[in-house]
């Protein structure tokens, strides 16, 4: 479903991703990993159509999508979370994910003026609410709603245009121990009613519970890539991953 | 109705008209735009000169009305890469731009403008009540455009650009139409300011104008359909009922704005509704 071509970036002299390539299939859930500064997020943002790639390609669903914009890539069915929460300010919870579930409407500006129903993408928006725990707050203003609710609102948002692929940046962080093993459950039963899913995420014990397939970027390139056990047992996973996680803790 | 009354309520229309233009692009969209009278200047010039040409009113009008869209539409291309203040000042220098030009060109009139403007084919007060019409259809548009998922998507971009182009919204598209209809509404309601006045000089359409345009959005209830057109019905009767406002025009109008960003920033449509919500 996504080819990865060797691509890589660099902001202003410092090379964040260098030749990365990987292949997701349909149906896989990937986990995307490494420590702080690996490049994870900058793959993700390139995957997602917001960052450019300086060199490299990316093909989705047999079409190349390196060039195209964020809203084409969506609209191809690519849902993106992203890391730090952006809700539409002066929406409410529920209204946060309607846009999102009225996608169907709102491909042109002047389709948007001839549809004014919201019924369907308020039902649509509410049972993904209810899915992910939070169909209590619908009707609050999003930005008074602490860090948790957001979160999950944005995998809600992500979910409402039905894409094909969802890329997820730290979904987990800021959500208390159960509200994290709550959600990475969710991942998994999207996952197994047939949505392919990468997922960056620094909760290690939650990632390697969950994915299928792990991967692990380090210094801007791909270490090591396989079955969660296996990567984790490997020495230089260890010690580039672990090794800084426990130099940092100490 | 005397004379007096179908001037104030033919410039009440026109402001409104104008007011919700900019609404659409600022209160919808969240697109800050501080050069609203050059798109309601090129519409006065764009259907002066027509009329002066022969061309007959509604299709002078349509003139006025596409030339200020395709200027909007240019200007909206321009500023695509630019957002709040650097917008602020992008559209600033539009309006700059439009005077520079209508002051120095020969075939503009330069300072002397456009006279000797055809009348409309209808009376003063035909002329009002084409006006007043036509401020109520754009009333009309503006409340389906806010109830519609063109009004929605406009909210997701106004809020936050990069979230809304994850879940497909084309911003740049979406821009490009609410200035397209902002600026088209300016250029409608300049052509019917030239068929009014019959006389169209570069000082009516400057920053005060685009200044005092913002004010009637700011005031009203940035956002707001009903809060706007309040502000600029407000506004136009002010300085006729306080005759010393006139003279300090701008002085009000900023004293106001300072006053509305302090107490209430949601104009008179905030504060009616946090009356309505303290009596529930």
């Amino acid at each position: 479903m996504l080819q990865v071509r060797d691509i890589a970036i660099a902001f202003g002299g410092v090379q964040a991703v260098r030749g990365v390539s990987f292949e997701v299939g349909t149906g896989e859930l990937v986990g995307l990993i490494g420590p702080n500064g690996a490049g994870k997020t900058t793959v993700l943002r390139m995957l997602a159509g917001v960052l450019r790639p300086d060199r490299g390609g990316i093909s989705f669903d047999g079409r190349d999508i390196t060039r195209a914009a964020i809203h084409r890539r969506a609209r191809a069915g690519i849902g993106l979370t992203h890391q730090i929460v952006r809700p539409f300010r002066s929406m409410t919870l529920v209204e946060n994910v309607m846009i999102a579930a009225a996608s169907g409407s709102t491909a042109s500006p002047w389709q948007a003026l001839f549809h004014v129903q919201r019924k369907a993408a308020r039902d649509k928006a509410m049972g993904l609410l209810d899915r992910l725990g939070i169909a209590e707050a619908a009707d609050r203003p999003a930005h008074v709603l602490p860090l948790g609710f957001l979160k999950r609102m944005q995998v809600a948002r992500a979910l409402a245009f039905d894409p094909k692929l969802l890329l997820l940046d730290e979904p987990l962080a800021g959500l208390s121990y159960t509200e994290a093993a709550r959600l990475a459950d969710l991942i998994v039963a999207l996952n197994r009613e047939g949505r392919t899913i990468v997922l960056v995420e620094h909760n290690i014990g939650e990632v390697t519970r969950v994915v299928g397939r792990l991967l692990v970027l380090d210094n801007g390139a791909v270490l090591a890539g396989g079955a969660p056990r296996e990567v984790m047992a490997r020495d230089d996973v260890r010690a580039a991953y672990l090794g800084k996680m426990s130099r940092q803790n100490e | 109705m005397n004379a007096y009354l179908v001037s104030i309520a033919t410039f009440a229309s026109l402001n409104v008209i104008l007011a919700l233009g900019l609404n659409l692009i600022s209160g919808f969209c969240g697109q800050i735009s501080l050069g609203h009278a050059a798109f309601y200047g090129i519409g006065a010039y764009g259907a002066a000169m027509a009329a002066v040409a022969g061309v007959p009113f509604p299709l002078a009008l349509l003139i006025g009305t596409l030339a200020a869209a395709l200027a909007g539409v240019i200007t909206g291309i321009a500023s695509l890469r630019v957002r709040e203040d650097f917008l602020a000042i992008v559209t600033m220098g539009v309006g700059f731009l439009f005077l520079g030009i209508v002051r120095k060109a020969p075939w503009f009139g330069a300072e002397m403008g456009i006279s000797k403007i055809p009348a409309a084919p209808f009376d003063k007060t035909g002329l009002a009540a084409f006006a007043m019409f036509s401020a109520v259809a754009l009333i009309a548009l503006s409340l389906h455009v806010r109830r519609s998922w063109m009004g929605e998507s406009f909210r997701a971009v106004a809020d936050d650009e990069d979230a809304a182009r994850t879940i497909g919204i084309d911003v740049a598209y979406y821009k490009l139409v609410a200035f397209l209809i902002g600026t088209a509404a300016a250029g409608f309601a300049g052509g019917l300011y030239a068929y009014l006045t019959q006389l169209v000089v570069p000082d009516a359409f400057g920053f005060v104008q685009s200044v005092t345009i913002l004010a009637m959005v700011v005031i009203g209830g940035i956002g707001s359909t009903w809060g706007v057109v309040a502000g600029a019905i407000v506004l136009t009767l002010m300085p006729e009922l306080f005759r010393f406002i006139n003279d300090y025009k701008l002085l009000v109008y900023g004293a106001l704005l300072l006053a509305v960003m302090r107490f209430s920033p949601a104009g008179m449509a905030g504060l009616v509704q946090r009356m309505f919500a303290r009596r529930v």
